[in-house]
């Protein structure tokens, strides 16, 4: 009798332990106990400190090397961390952060109009549409005051007041004005900041760094994160990287649209092979889509390009009253004709709504046949009013290179008739799901920066991303990586062992498998068209039947990209076509995953806006009942429909609220 | 447009290379000359041809990866302009455009248009940094900089480290872009306590890379898409000389 329950209880915990590591992700978000303000304080105290002399034992390998991935390389090199960061471009100084342009947030309050850290933590969850997790976001709140000071230290030539001290501008979603900028070149100048940081842990031997390396796959040892395998793009050589633990640092995935403000080669591959190999995805259909860039003007169009949101600040966004009066020029068109629509709809924050409210505005606008410009896609963003008041002297210092840039591309002057602009893909608010550690569903494997899923719930506030990537690098995860690294010992992974070899396999079959497919049709061309089938029913607008349409579009051009696709030349060798060929490929996959998300998100939050759930008046309606959780996919398998898990997301500080900027 | 492309063609660093001529037709005045190149490529890949290797990212003028000599001026015959942002409206119908890489010593070819540009990384990793541990920063405001420094400081900041100045320069000098990246962190209060080593560091690491010396041509500056001023050439030579001075008495 005794022997039998034993049994059966030992089959019982079998059967779980099967089940368990078959069916169930470990999502347990380890937030810090204790009253919000004191969590990431209680945290940094009880989180396991590696011992200085044993730092030098560890590994750690960072790919990606923007404001996520250059700051953490930087820091994790002052520490004593032995580190070796990768990126895909020919230089760490190159990464995508370079071009964000309006600015990095900071609850600074040199301003006295009311900021604080709490305020900027309501207003990034009320941003993010009440879908982010509290405590991540406060604590993003909290280090935004010491990344302003880190930078200006690194020699960060941020805008000055004539008193010598810094200045500030105001961003869409806030009503104090707490955005720091250098120019219209933010992004470019924090990340010559980081990059300047980690020159100098390169030319120390501290980091060694590794250009024109482009991650193709994560090696997975008994469960734990321990190398990657990297493709050199000017030899074509194929290598194997083992490391105590890897750091995900590689943007989002905005380019699965084709058609996006990202850099041309910004990809998903090195997340969406993590999420093959165990790591939970996270939200993939909160993508945000940036009102303000220059719109579409033919075919040959290989991306698009923002014009910073912080011109919202003094330009007014209309479209004509009437259809009839779109051909016209905008100067005849008098005042009383015009319909400054977000001043109209959106009073209290006018032209300075947040993003995806913004955006929807237009596509409304252009969608009722009021749009200007080639093909009706666009509307107005007019410095008339601003120039009259403050003169062409003092716009022209704020905004001079953006109304070049704008000219160059479009061949207009904004000075003398209004810009056009048109929403179009810009930012990714998930990505890889991680603890408040920072850690995948992969122990060992951090991601960082907009790789991750953590901090911008469904829509992401404007200056936001760059204080995330750096807050990430500088000040999160040097304090949580102790947390995983003191409960494995270092080294001793075999990099020609069995796990390694066989991922160092299928990258060699995946590779081959394109070099020799010899069709028809090349991969920009998928990429196209995948892009188009993306934005057209996962895009600013989704539905039921249009995404369930876009994932039969998607497996049937997957399947004939197998079969059909033309890469000229070898693997050995810097060969471009293979290496858009991989990331399309990527892509393919990764955008039937964001459709999947999309078509089972049944509600409206941020800047995801499902037509079937909206107010009379066509504002987002929520589904907190049913929906205050993260989704979380796991993989199953080529072929195979993956797994949906919810983090619920719980709500201690904040009220849920309709989220309201009239 | 219908266009007459004559372009630089080289399978590796070691071999020797060659111009190849194309015609394109087709072409949109409203694409940029690196999406005339896209469709160039994908020409040639429907030809069963090679493409063309050219080194390009964000293509919104910032990231500075994109490069090449165009009718022999870097980026192109537009002034202030990368070749991500010069536009074909910029070009005649039927015009032979001539696509060459940067050439430098310093910049060795890597395949067709695509250099190896990380001597730069050499010159910052000497010295363009201010040496400040992540956490130990005082409050942003401790110290101000007047706005004039801070612009200026601005103004030498802004290069992105394309290579034009030295693809422009006859003696492939990389004075600009050294000047440009010391004078940024020299004209700062912040930058003062390492400012002699830093001129002196960045200096030695230029020289050290092959490129040569700088004889005031200013081409570089004329190149330059985004204007970096000869000026802070004036003032890398000042603070050298002023570097070695105090050195010599010391």
């Amino acid at each position: 009798m005794g022997w039998s329950l034993a049994l059966s209880h030992l089959v019982d915990l079998l059967a779980l332990r099967t089940f368990k590591s078959i069916h169930l992700m470990n999502l347990d978000s380890k937030i810090p106990e204790g009253p919000l303000p004191d969590k990431w304080e209680n945290h940094r105290f009880s989180s396991k400190l590696v011992n200085p002399a044993n730092k030098r034992k560890f590994n750690i390998i960072v790919v990606g090397s923007g404001l996520a991935g250059g700051s953490a390389a930087a820091t994790l090199g002052e520490l004593g961390y032995n580190v070796d960061c990768f990126c895909y471009q020919d230089t760490p100084r190159r990464a995508h952060s370079i071009a964000a342009q309006g600015g990095i947030n900071g609850a600074k309050n040199y301003q006295n109009d009311g900021d604080s850290v709490h305020r900027l933590f309501y207003d990034t969850i009320k941003g993010g549409d009440f879908r982010s997790r509290e405590a991540n976001v406060h604590r993003l709140a909290q280090n935004s005051v010491n990344i302003i000071d880190q930078c200006v230290a690194q020699g960060v030539p941020f805008a000055r007041e004539y008193g010598g001290l810094l200045a500030n501008r105001s961003f869409g979603g806030a009503q104090v004005s707490r955005t720091f900028y250098a120019r219209g070149q933010t992004g470019q100048q924090l990340l010559l900041g980081a990059y300047s940081a980690l020159s100098r842990q390169i030319a120390s031997g501290q980091v060694k760094m590794h250009v024109r390396q482009e991650m193709l796959d994560l090696i997975v040892i008994d469960g734990h994160a321990k190398g990657i395998i990297t493709r050199n793009l000017a030899t074509g050589e194929l290598k194997v990287w083992t490391a105590d633990a890897v750091l995900l640092c590689t943007g989002g995935y905005g380019n699965v649209y084709y058609l996006s403000t990202n850099a041309i080669g910004c990809n998903v591959t090195a997340t969406f092979r993590a999420y093959r190999r165990g790591a939970g995805f996270a939200n993939p259909c909160f993508t945000q889509i940036h009102p303000t860039c220059i719109p579409v003007s033919g075919d040959h169009q290989s991306k698009l390009t923002l014009m910073s949101e912080s011109l919202r600040n003094d330009g007014r966004v209309w479209v004509p009253k009437n259809a009839e009066d779109c051909g016209k020029a905008p100067s005849e068109i008098p005042e009383d004709a015009r319909d400054y629509y977000l001043e109209r709809k959106y009073p209290s924050f006018g032209n300075l709504a947040p993003r995806d409210i913004s955006s929807r505005s237009a596509k409304e606008a252009c969608d009722e046949g009021r749009g200007v410009g080639p093909g009706g896609r666009g509307v107005y963003l007019d410095f008339g009013d601003s120039i009259n008041r403050l003169g062409e002297n003092t716009i022209r210092e704020r905004y001079g290179n953006l109304f070049e840039m704008y000219e160059r591309i479009t061949g207009e002057n904004a000075y003398q008739r209004p810009m056009r602009i048109y929403p179009a893909i810009h930012y990714t608010m998930g990505g890889l799901w991680v603890d408040y550690n920072l850690m995948s569903s992969i122990p060992g494997c951090f991601v960082l920066g907009e790789a991750n899923f953590s901090d911008h719930g469904a829509n992401r506030l404007g200056a936001s991303a760059l204080m995330q990537g750096l807050s990430d690098g500088y000040f999160v995860i040097p304090y949580t990586i102790g947390n995983y690294l003191t409960t494995i010992s270092p080294g001793g992974i075999d990099p020609e062992g069995e796990a390694a070899r066989e991922t160092l396999e299928s990258v060699k079959q995946r590779v081959s498998q394109m070099v020799s497919a010899k069709g028809k049709r090349s991969s920009r061309s998928y990429h196209k068209e995948l892009g188009q089938i993306m934005w057209e029913y996962a895009g600013m607008a989704r539905n039921e039947p249009g995404l369930k349409k876009a994932i039969g579009q998607i497996q049937d051009l997957r399947d004939d990209f197998n079969k059909n696709l033309l890469v000229t030349g070898h693997g050995e060798e810097l060969n471009m076509e293979l290496e858009r060929s991989g990331r399309v490929r990527d892509f393919l996959d990764f955008g039937e995953l964001l459709c999947r998300d999309a078509l089972d998100r049944n509600e409206s939050c941020g800047g995801h806006f499902r037509e079937e759930f909206q107010t009379e008046d066509g504002e987002a309606t929520r589904n907190d009942d049913d929906f205050a959780h993260a989704a979380v996919w796991e993989f199953k398998g080529d072929g195979e429909t993956p797994a949906r898990h919810e983090e619920d997301l719980k709500f201690e500080e904040v009220k849920l609220a309709v989220r309201s900027y009239k | 447009m219908k266009l007459f492309l004559k372009v630089w063609k080289q399978d590796g660093p070691e071999n020797e290379g060659r111009f190849e001529s194309h015609v394109l037709d087709g072409v949109s005045e409203d694409s940029s000359f690196l999406e005339m190149l896209d469709q160039l490529n994908e020409q040639l890949l429907n030809e069963g041809k090679e493409p063309i290797a050219f080194d390009h990212d964000c293509r919104e003028g910032i990231c500075g990866t994109c490069s090449l000599n165009i009718n022999g001026f870097a980026h192109g015959p537009e002034n202030s302009t990368t070749t991500c942002q010069l536009h074909m409206r910029k070009f005649e119908d039927g015009d032979t455009i001539t696509i060459e890489p940067f050439r430098a010593k310093a910049f060795p070819v890597v395949k067709d248009l695509v250099v190896n540009r990380s001597a730069f990384d050499k010159i910052i990793q000497a010295g363009g940094f201010i040496t400040v541990r992540t956490g130990s920063a005082p409050d942003g405001n401790a110290l101000p900089v007047p706005k004039k420094d801070a612009d200026l400081a601005m103004d030498a900041a802004q290069c992105i480290g394309c290579g034009a100045c030295v693809a422009s320069c006859k003696n492939a000098s990389a004075m600009l872009f050294t000047s440009a990246k010391a004078g940024h962190l020299n004209m700062l209060p912040q930058g003062q306590a390492e400012k002699d080593s830093r001129v002196l560091n960045m200096v030695a690491a230029m020289d050290e890379a092959g490129f040569g010396n700088c004889r005031n041509y200013g081409e570089c500056s004329a190149a330059c898409p985004k204007d970096i001023s000869l000026d802070y050439i004036a003032k890398l030579n000042r603070d050298y000389a002023k570097a070695k001075v105090k050195k010599v008495f010391s």
